[in-house]
Formats: structure tokens, C-alpha cells, sequence
């Protein structure tokens, strides 16, 4: 089959605005959205630029806005979009060229909520134990891959880019709720802060957004509900 | 082209789990920059799945001793016993020391950490498979990489995320920094720095059906090689039985660990007929080639007869979203196949190089077959060759030698740097790299990078794969001369300064090109048979002339291989069966 793939293209070298360039690209209904970028890059225009590795969907290099929903460029396949694509940079983050965005706003985000086990008791000869069910309890926030398909769907981090947005408070949960943590009182007090958890407006756009399939907005809700109640 | 100047005491090329573990030990003595060319939770370590063997004994009887026979016996003898014993005695630690950092493993019903059956992995010697692998899900390898990432945040470690290392810096007999190209600018920095870890990863992207992700072009060996270097032993490179058919997305041999069952057109269990007491979980090479033997007598599935299923419909359904996740759901997504119902299709993938940049147990790169240390130049992960894979790595333990040469690499990198100064950078640190790229970029029309390493991989899927043979290795030599020549006008058309990708890809077609050479060479000079080197015109194992490492040396005429003696301590060679 024929695809037409529209990409949202951007030099800042040679160009002051963006503009959307159209490709005709051979196309199987199982190629992955990835392939076809690859297809344009390797035979028509080398300097079409977007960040990729894995190919599988783990890396969380190539998330982009693809038919209006953001996607990992590596697991959307054609036949789940049909003959017309549109591929554009992530919302939210400056564009650094192409469907490269610049992700320094996001990683700064991400390491305000302290995303990493807080224990300062000293460890044990062998593990800390940890019940089965006190495991599960942060189990979907940990398949995160930081790939801001979720942080950049989000309304309110359009609007204001100090907000932490999902992919943080993600992080931060995953911690929150692991039975070894003692961090979640400094980790709280982050996220009451005017531009934490409150600024959520239970779009769900993330949940939709998360190609790991993570509950992200049930993640934040928890959240708030531990800073309501200060209970975890 | 002005290059901006950085000095420090230690440089880490890379930050997978390798460098991400050996950051974390070098940061905390030494002033310590990691530069890598993905942001470090991109880093190839995150699609590892099945989990990290260590003999933590925490649900049947284990100990390290029969761990350390597993991986010599596993890579048919090309171990070196004593690497093999520090990395399987020091698992256990390893393993203690990421639950500390909050490694999320599953648990056992008493809250200790689960473990599972994997390929290879036995106890008493062989007599039955044995629960060793310590697990997330089967994601652990994605759990490792954020565990190390998290712990390095926290330590405030300092990255140069985006940044390729091009060229290694020697001054004499000791490492003096590198260079590195800003991916975002395209502006050269020169690092000065006492010591040099290379922790870099694989270059399976040389081969055309892998499991590797595209960053994977062997840039840390390509750059040493370049410098003086040796290659050890690259003829040896693991074709994993279970990659997603076409597409080589690794399905994790935890499939298998769970009970999964390969299964030809006829729906056999053809392992039974190869590997009678450990059938499904035989080590990597033995079951890709009972794969390919299924389709080459006729017994493959599909149109084309060239694959076989892996099937877990018979699992418990609660087991398989439990334990088997995320590789479910690559059938689903990229297949179409839902594998609580049906088979999935496969075909063995490029997985992995046991071969690499020469190291002892410290980490410290060696020149030659004499061991000559390298001064402050250091090396871990799948891009160094220590060895303790040999000829074949059991599943499980690449992510235990990350870890454990990750540790060994950052303390011994930060100790050297403690003890002596700088040396002087060479006149021009800059200028070959400079030349490179300028020669690269110097065509104004010709063929693209994409069209050569397309015909490179091919080639060396059928020429260089898992059944080679003296006249396929010669026509590939033959292939790569010209594949070179191709290369010399290689056409790169993005012009631009920033993210010029398109550059890169031909600075990384390079070292591909460089290390296939090494690798064909290698291969075609070891006439037998032992693990992942799998010769039709030679198919048994020689202890006699090839119980020995290659060391493939870049000259002015090609590549001149040297051999070294491997290490052994208390195991004797016997035949592999299982």
C-alpha cells in the first residue's frame, strides 16, 4: 500500500517557522510508524531528524504526535492508522529541529520529586524483605520509560511548563508506595507545592497517552489522596 | 574546527548499565563526567527481560561454584575460569546491592527475592535446570537501568547526554581523554581525564535480523580499534533463539524459564531430540541451531517454512501477564498473535557479542596476548571482553557483568586517576576527528550510508550468521572490501550543524565495517566449532589448536589476528551436552 506521511518539519538553522512536508512511502499494514520515517530519511531526504533506538517500544526515544494522539514512532503500525499520517514534535517542549524536542524541561521536572529509594537505615546482609502484595502495591508506575507521551499530552502543562506534569508524579508514586521508601513526606511536600499534583485536572489525556499502558491519572489520584490524608 | 576543552579525573564512554554502575563508584572518589550518546535511560540495558543469575539459594539449593561451572561449561571452554568465579561469587552481592538501591524484584511468598529457571543454568553440574535468575517481571533489564539512573540522580552525577565519542586520546602507553561530537551543535569538546572506561555496548546492528536496538554500532571497540587496540575474540557472536520473526525483537528465554515449549510445523517439541535432559532451556547457540536444523529439513512453519513457534498457550493465563508481560505483548502488537491462544512465530536473532575489547578482572584493557596493561584506560559491559562469556553467554548473565565489571571498572578507573596526573594531550587532540567527519561530509552526491549498511547486514546474515563456512567467511571478505570502497564516497546530505543524525550514521557505518572485518577475519581463520562459532566445514571442537582467545589487530594490510591462552583454574574441557 501507499501512504501519504505529512511530517512537521523545522530547521532553525535555515528557517523561522515549521511547515509540514508530504511524502509518498511504500508501506506494509504492520511497518510501524518508525519504518516509515526511516524509509524517507534513508531514500528521499536525509535530513529528516527524530531521536530513535530500541525500535520496540522500551527505549522511550520516539514518542511524537502521530494523527493527533502521541505514540511511540515504534509501536503504532500502519494498519492501525490507515494511508494518511501525520507525524509532528511532542506539545509542550521547545523544538530543536524537526521531531527533535529539547526534553532537558521534562528530565528537570523529574528529578525535582526525588525519584529514587530513600533509606538511610542500614541495609540488611541480604534483601530488604517485601511481601508480595507490599511489591505489587508500585507496580504499574514502574514500567515508566520516561518517554513524555503522557507529560506532553497534558492541558495543563501546555499552559504552564512549570508544572511538574504526570511523568513526575508518576515517578514519584512509584517510590511513594514501595513498603522500603522513607522519602514520601519530603516527596509530598515537592508535590503540594502551587506547581505539583494540584494542578491536575483529571483529563486522563496521559492514561490515553502512556504507551506502557500505566494508570497514570489513578497514579496522581493516589497521590493527592496520600497528601490529603498524609497516608500512604 | 576549535574544539571546547574539559578536564577531568575520570571519563565514562556511555551509560548503559555498565557505565550507569561504574559511574556510581568512580562519582563518589574521582571528579567523574559520563558521556553518552542517548540519554542514559535509552541505553540498551532496558530491553534486557528474563533477569540476572546469582546463586542466592533463596528457593532451592544453589551455589555460586555450580553457577561458575554453568557459564565455563556454557561457553564451551573459552572462559576464563577466574573472571567466570569473581563474576559468579561477587552475583550475589551484586543482586544485594541493587535491591539496596531499590530494585524492584519480584518476591517470593516469605518476601524474599523470586527466582527462575534460565537457559544453561543448572544444579550438580548439569543434572537438572535450577532456579537462579533473579527477576522484575520480564522487564528487569529496564528495571536495572532506571535502579542505576535513579541512584546516579541522586548522587548528582555529571552526563553529557547526546554527546558521540569519536576517538580515544593515548599519550604513549596510557590513556589521555577523548573526543566527542555534540550531537545538538555538532561542535567538537576534547575530554582530558586520568582514566578512560569504555562501557558502550554491542554492535549486533551489523547483522540485519537483531534484537539490538539502532544505537548499537560498536562505536567504544570501533574507536580502540582505530587507536592500536586489539579485537578478542569477535568471531564469537550469540544468535538468541527467540527474536520475533522478520523484525528480531527478543522474546526473553524467561518464556521458556516459565514453561514455554519451541515447536516445529509439525507441532513437535524438537528440543526433546537435541538437548534430552535440559530440552527447551539448552543453552543459546545449541537451540538456534536445532532451530535452523527444523527449517532446513523441511519442518519450518509459514509460507516460507522459515520459522518455528514458541508456545505458551499452555500456561496459566494469570502466569503469562504476571511473569511474561511485555514480551506478550510484542506478539500482539507487532505480530498480531495472541499467545495465550496460539504460537508465536520466530527466528533466531543477533544478540549479542561475547567478543570485545581485551580486559583482565580489573577492567583495565589490555594491548596484547601478553596482557601489557593500557595506563587508565578501562572497560565493561558487552563492548569489553573479559572474558567470561567465551565462545557463548548463558542467559542472565550479561546483566550480572555489567554490574560486577561495571563496580570492578568505576573503582579501579577512580583509584588510578587518584594516583597520578594528567598527561599531556598529543598535538591537535581534535584533528582526526575533524578529518573524519570533514572527509565524510565532503560528497556532494553518491550513495547513502542507509544503502551500504543495508547490503552489510544482509550479507552478514547470510554469510557470517549462525552456519558459516570457509567460502561464505571469503566471499563476505571479499563483499566487505567493496562494501568499503563504497563507503570511501558515501553521500551524507543533511548539511545542517545541529542534529545532523545523518552524519552519525555514517561515523557509526564505520565501525561497523571495521568490526565486521574483525569478525569475519576471526571466523574464518578459527577452523572449528565451539559455541556461537558454528562452522559446517569444521563443526567439532578442537581443544587442541583453537582452545585459545583470537586477538584480531588493525594493520596497514588488513586485520592480523594473534592468539592467547585461555585462563583455567579447576575445569577441565569435556564435551557440552545437556
Amino acid at each position: 500500500m501507499q501512504v501519504t506521511l505529512r511530517v512537521r518539519r523545522f530547521n532553525p538553522e535555515t528557517e523561522a517557522e515549521s511547515r509540514i512536508e508530504a511524502y509518498d512511502v511504500p508501506a506494509e499494514p504492520m511497518d510501524r510508524v518508525l519504518d516509515l520515517l526511516h524509509w524517507v530519511k534513508w531514500n528521499v531526504d536525509g535530513s529528516l531528524t527524530f531521536r530513535r533506538s530500541c525500535a520496540h517500544g522500551v527505549c522511550g526515544s520516539d514518542a511524537m504526535l502521530i494523527n493527533g494522539a502521541n505514540r511511540l514512532a515504534c509501536k503504532v503500525l500502519v494498519r492501525e492508522l490507515g494511508d494518511q499520517i501525520t507525524v509532528e514534535p511532542l506539545r509542550g517542549l521547545p523544538v530543536n529541529k524537526d521531531l527533535v524536542v529539547d526534553m532537558e524541561p521534562f528530565f528537570a521536572s523529574y528529578r525535582e520529586v526525588l525519584p529514587y529509594l530513600v533509606n538511610d537505615d542500614p541495609a540488611p546482609d541480604t534483601e530488604r524483605r517485601q511481601s508480595q502484595k507490599e511489591r505489587a502495591r508500585f507496580d504499574d508506575t514502574t514500567k515508566c520509560i520516561l518517554c513524555a507521551a503522557c507529560t506532553t499530552s497534558c492541558p495543563v502543562f501546555w499552559a504552564d511548563e512549570e508544572y511538574f506534569g504526570p511523568a513526575a508524579i508518576v515517578n514519584a508514586h512509584r517510590f511513594i508506595f514501595d513498603s522500603r521508601d522513607q522519602g514520601a513526606a519530603q516527596r509530598l511536600t515537592v508535590l503540594n507545592d502551587k506547581e505539583g499534583v494540584w494542578r491536575c485536572r483529571t483529563t486522563f489525556n496521559c492514561t490515553d497517552a502512556c504507551p506502557r499502558g500505566i494508570k497514570v491519572t489513578q497514579a496522581i489520584q493516589e497521590v493527592k489522596r496520600a497528601l490529603l490524608f498524609r497516608k500512604v | 574546527m576549535t574544539a571546547q576543552q574539559h578536564t577531568f579525573d575520570v571519563v565514562i564512554v556511555g551509560a548503559g548499565g555498565a557505565g550507569l554502575r561504574a559511574a556510581l563508584e568512580a562519582s563518589r572518589r574521582a571528579r567523574t563526567a559520563v558521556i553518552t550518546k542517548l540519554y542514559p535511560t535509552r541505553s540498551h540495558t532496558g530491553a534486557a527481560q528474563g533477569g540476572m543469575c546469582a546463586a542466592l539459594a533463596n528457593v532451592e539449593e544453589d551455589n555460586w561454584e555450580w553457577h561458575t561451572f554453568d557459564t565455563i561449561k556454557g561457553g564451551d571452554y573459552l572462559v576464563d575460569q577466574d573472571a567466570a568465579e569473581i563474576m559468579c561469587r561477587e552475583a550475589i552481592e551484586a543482586v544485594y546491592d541493587l535491591e539496596h538501591m531499590g530494585m524492584p524484584f519480584n518476591r517470593t511468598g516469605d518476601g524474599r527475592i523470586d527466582q527462575r529457571r534460565f537457559g544453561g543454568h543448572t544444579h550438580h553440574h548439569g543434572a537438572g535446570a535450577v532456579r537462579r535468575s533473579c527477576f522484575a517481571a520480564d522487564r528487569t533489564g529496564h528495571m536495572i537501568l532506571q535502579t542505576l539512573f535513579q541512584q546516579n540522580v541522586k548522587q548528582g552525577t555529571v552526563f553529557f547526554d547526546e554527546f558521540y565519542v569519536l576517538d580515544l586520546l593515548l599519550a604513549g602507553d596510557r590513556a589521555a581523554g577523548v573526543v566527542a561530537y555534540e550531537l545538538a551543535t555538532g561542535e567538537l569538546h576534547v575530554f582530558r581525564a586520568k582514566s578512560v572506561v569504555f562501557c558502550t555496548g554491542g554492535y549486533g546492528k551489523m547483522f540485519k535480523i537483531t534484537s539490538n536496538a539502532h544505537a548499537l554500532t560498536g562505536d567504544g571497540p570501533g574507536v580502540c580499534y582505530r587507536r592500536g587496540v586489539p579485537m578478542e575474540d569477535m568471531e564469537f557472536f550469540q544468535f538468541h533463539p527467540t527474536g520475533l520473526y522478520r523484525l528480531g525483537v527478543l522474546l526473553s528465554e524467561a518464556a521458556r524459564g516459565e514453561g514455554g515449549i519451541l515447536r516445529n510445523a509439525d507441532g513437535e517439541a524438537f528440543m526433546e531430540r537435541y538437548a534430552p535432559t535440559i530440552k527447551d532451556l539448552a543453552p543459546r547457540d545449541m537451540v538456534s541451531r536445532a532451530i535452523y536444523s527444523e527449517i532446513r529439513e523441511g519442518r519450518g512453519a509459514g509460507p516460507d517454512g522459515d520459522y518455528v513457534y514458541l508456545d505458551v498457550s499452555h500456561l496459566d493465563p494469570g502466569v503469562i501477564d504476571a511473569k511474561l508481560p511485555d514480551i506478550t505483548e510484542f506478539a500482539r502488537t507487532y505480530l498480531g498473535v495472541e499467545p495465550k491462544k496460539e504460537g508465536v512465530p520466530i527466528q533466531p536473532t543477533a544478540h549479542y557479542a561475547m567478543g570485545g575489547i581485551p580486559t583482565d578482572v580489573d577492567a583495565r584493557v589490555v594491548a596484547d596476548a601478553a596482557n601489557t596493561v593500557i595506563g587508565g584506560l578501562y572497560a565493561a559491559g558487552e563492548c569489553a571482553c573479559v572474558s567470561v562469556h567465551g565462545a557463548n553467554r548463558l542467559g542472565t548473565n550479561s546483566l550480572l557483568d555489567i554490574v560486577v565489571f561495571g563496580k570492578r571498572a568505576g573503582i579501579n578507573a577512580a583509584e588510578h586517576a587518584a594516583g597520578v596526573g594528567h598527561v599531556e594531550l598529543p598535538e591537535d587532540p581534535a584533528g582526526a576527528v575533524t578529518r573524519m567527519l570533514e572527509g565524510l561530509a565532503g560528497h556532494a552526491e553518491g550513495e547513502r550510508a542507509a544503502a551500504i549498511r543495508g547490503d552489510l547486514q544482509v550479507s552478514m546474515d547470510e554469510k557470517a550468521g549462525v552456519y558459516r563456512t570457509e567460502t561464505l567467511l571469503k566471499e563476505m571478505e571479499v563483499e566487505l572490501a567493496s562494501l568499503r570502497e563504497r563507503y570511501a564516497r558515501v553521500w551524507v546530505q543533511d548539511t545542517s550543524r545541529g542534529y545532523n543524525t545523518d552524519l552519525l550514521e555514517a561515523v557509526e557505518l564505520g565501525f561497523l565495517l571495521d568490526l565486521a572485518e574483525t569478525l569475519v577475519v576471526s571466523a574464518r581463520t578459527r577452523t572449528e566449532s565451539r559455541g556461537g562459532h558454528f562452522r559446517e566445514d569444521h563443526p567439532a571442537r578442537d581443544d587442541k589448536n583453537w582452545l585459545k582467545h583470537s586477538l584480531a589487530r588493525r594493520t596497514d594490510s588488513g586485520v592480523r589476528l594473534d592468539y592467547k591462552p585461555v585462563t583455567m583454574t579447576r575445569y577441565e574441557p569435556m564435551e557440552r551436552k545437556y
